[in-house]
């Protein structure tokens, strides 16, 4: 086989796959989003109307233009925005510090340090959010610690809340955040921190002028891995989460699943994309240098 | 950079890993607790688990849930090494930056985003060519393909840019055949990879809540579909005995793999 030819065979299938459940699917997508809700199977209507023999786009604005005026949907998706970037601050605030600790501990315990990290992403997401509900709950164990060491007198509401969105969030996506420090981290070269102690640079100075501002390609990467997929967060919001704690991935949950109404929840899933767009082109590209 | 941790570095750690393994620890002890409430100790017991032994709905549901897992991993090592392969060793072709967005897009894709979109290819599909008739553990896995391709995708890449391609070239210049080389040389070097990425598939598929509720059909709920639904019903000691054999059996895999890579490495 000559060498293009095996190129190509090695390419087309992933290819192939990829364009046609990933691309196409969005496509089609965009499509339904301007197609009418209708009652039926598939509840929506046909793009291309061929009725009365003469082919016709059939485009309806509908669902956009219930996106822009009803005020749940920009309640919905700037409460997203607002989850994720609130929580992307907390995971960096917690994870910077597990990071940088894990490169400055004795190389023997690195990977076992590193290990700890990592080992929660491996175990089922759905279960270690549900540890919240046993932990917050209004006679959770966080509850009856409390009261029981005599700090509160009554039970404090803790879940079904923002602060409870804000928790599970910040703890189920933490790992995304402290392993693109780490490796970002590992490779500063220790010497820069000498020479600046040397020059008379007290350490929390040199982590400032030296540490932090060559750690900012770790920094973005950890914060957009967070953001991007804790904006379309469905299941902390709608387990951890109250009334006013509503994000947008559970809009077009509930568009879909309780109001059937496909083509909205397209537009939904159509707006969240285009809200998306910027950071997922920017992680692309700090993936691609760490690995070119 | 081995300096003593600063008080501070230590108490920000101390607080990291309790805040990472807490929630794990208080889920395993009430997995053992007597009492219905979750939040009361009444004493010792397994009662939960065995009343998970005869909870059908649980164990019918984790069959369905492997055989998409077990299908869909399998599928996403083939199609992914042979995008991370083509992404790290062709460096120029046609549409190459399409190829390198569709890769690593569903990385980051919010799942509501790839569930919803990969359904209604479904049915679209259905309408136009008459297949896939319906949904279930097909198109469920066919999603958690498409998923796993990119993680096993970006696995292999990195592994094949860390690695020392003088050996291919002997052995090309050796005489062997591409194909050969491919089997003899580069599959055995990047096989700790190949392992990761079909365990990382894997694990993605039977974790996976919202794509797998888009894209099933009646005869193919899968147990985080299952746990889903009665943890909204409320909290259940039995989903704790649950969640406990999960750790277990992630604890064992991963001191196992461990274990593993050492003797392989001959203690480097």
């Amino acid at each position: 086989m000559s060498a293009a030819l095996r190129r190509r065979a090695v390419l087309a299938l992933p290819y192939a796959w990829l364009v046609l459940f990933f691309l196409v699917p969005f496509l089609i997508s965009l499509k339904i989003s301007v197609a009418e809700s209708v009652i039926g199977i598939p509840p929506y209507s046909a793009l291309i109307d061929t009725a009365g023999g003469s082919w016709g786009l059939d485009l309806s604005g509908e669902s956009y233009r219930r996106l822009f005026t009803d005020d749940l949907y920009a309640v919905a998706y700037l409460n997203a925005i607002k989850f994720a970037a609130v929580s992307t601050v907390f995971c960096l605030l917690l994870g910077y510090p597990l990071a940088y600790g894990i490169v400055r501990a004795p190389r023997r315990f690195r990977s076992l340090l590193l290990l700890l990290v990592i080992l929660p992403f491996w175990t089922s997401f759905l279960i270690r959010v549900y540890a919240w509900i046993g932990l917050l709950k209004e006679n959770g164990l966080i509850n009856n610690v409390l009261l029981t060491l005599g700090l509160i007198h009554q039970p404090l509401i803790l879940l079904n809340n923002a602060f409870a969105v804000y928790v599970g969030i910040v703890y189920s996506y933490l790992p995304f955040m402290v392993l693109p420090l780490y490796a970002q981290l590992e490779k500063l070269d220790p010497a820069l921190l000498e020479a600046a102690a040397d020059l008379g640079c007290r350490p929390w100075r040199a982590f400032l002028r030296v540490t932090l501002p060559l750690s900012m390609p770790g920094i973005a990467a950890g914060a957009l891995l967070v953001f991007i997929p804790a904006v379309g967060e469905f299941v902390i919001p709608s387990l951890l989460g109250g009334p006013d704690t509503l994000m947008i991935g559970k809009v077009l949950w509930d568009e879909f699943f309780a109001n059937h109404d496909w083509p909205m929840a397209s537009a939904v899933a159509v707006a969240m994309l285009v809200l998306l767009l910027l950071p997922m082109g920017l992680i692309r590209r700090l993936l691609q240098g760490e690995t070119a | 950079m081995t300096h003593r941790l600063s008080p501070f570095l230590a108490v920000m750690m101390a607080v990291g890993y309790a805040f990472l393994y807490g929630p794990i620890a208080s889920l395993v002890a009430y997995s053992f607790n007597a009492s219905r409430l979750v939040t009361v100790w009444a004493g010792f017991s397994t009662h939960w688990y065995v009343e998970l032994m005869h909870n059908e709905a649980i164990q019918h549901a984790a069959l369905i849930s492997l055989e998409i897992a077990v299908t869909a991993a399998s599928g996403a090592l083939l199609l992914g090494t042979m995008a991370g392969y083509a992404l790290q060793r062709y460096r120029r072709f046609r549409g190459r930056a399409l190829f390198g967005t569709l890769v690593t897009a569903p990385l980051v894709m919010p799942e509501v985003i790839t569930g919803l979109s990969l359904l209604l290819l479904f049915v679209a599909l259905e309408q136009a060519i008459g297949w896939p008739r319906g949904r279930g553990i097909l198109t469920i896995a066919a999603a958690h393909i498409t998923l796993g391709t990119a993680y096993v995708a970006v696995v292999v890449e990195a592994r094949l840019a860390a690695f020392d391609r003088s050996l291919e070239e002997a052995a090309l210049d050796l005489g062997a055949r591409p194909f050969k080389v491919f089997l003899v040389i580069t599959l055995p070097l990047i096989a700790p990879a190949l392992a990761a990425g079909w365990l990382l598939a894997f694990t993605l598929s039977l974790d996976d809540l919202v794509i797998a509720s888009f894209t099933s059909g009646p005869s193919s709920t899968t147990l985080p579909m299952v746990i889903f639904s009665s943890i909204r019903l409320g909290v259940s000691p039995q989903i704790n005995a649950l969640a406990t054999l999960f750790l277990v059996t992630v604890a064992v895999l991963v001191t196992g793999a461990g274990r593993l890579m050492r003797t392989r490495d001959g203690g480097r």
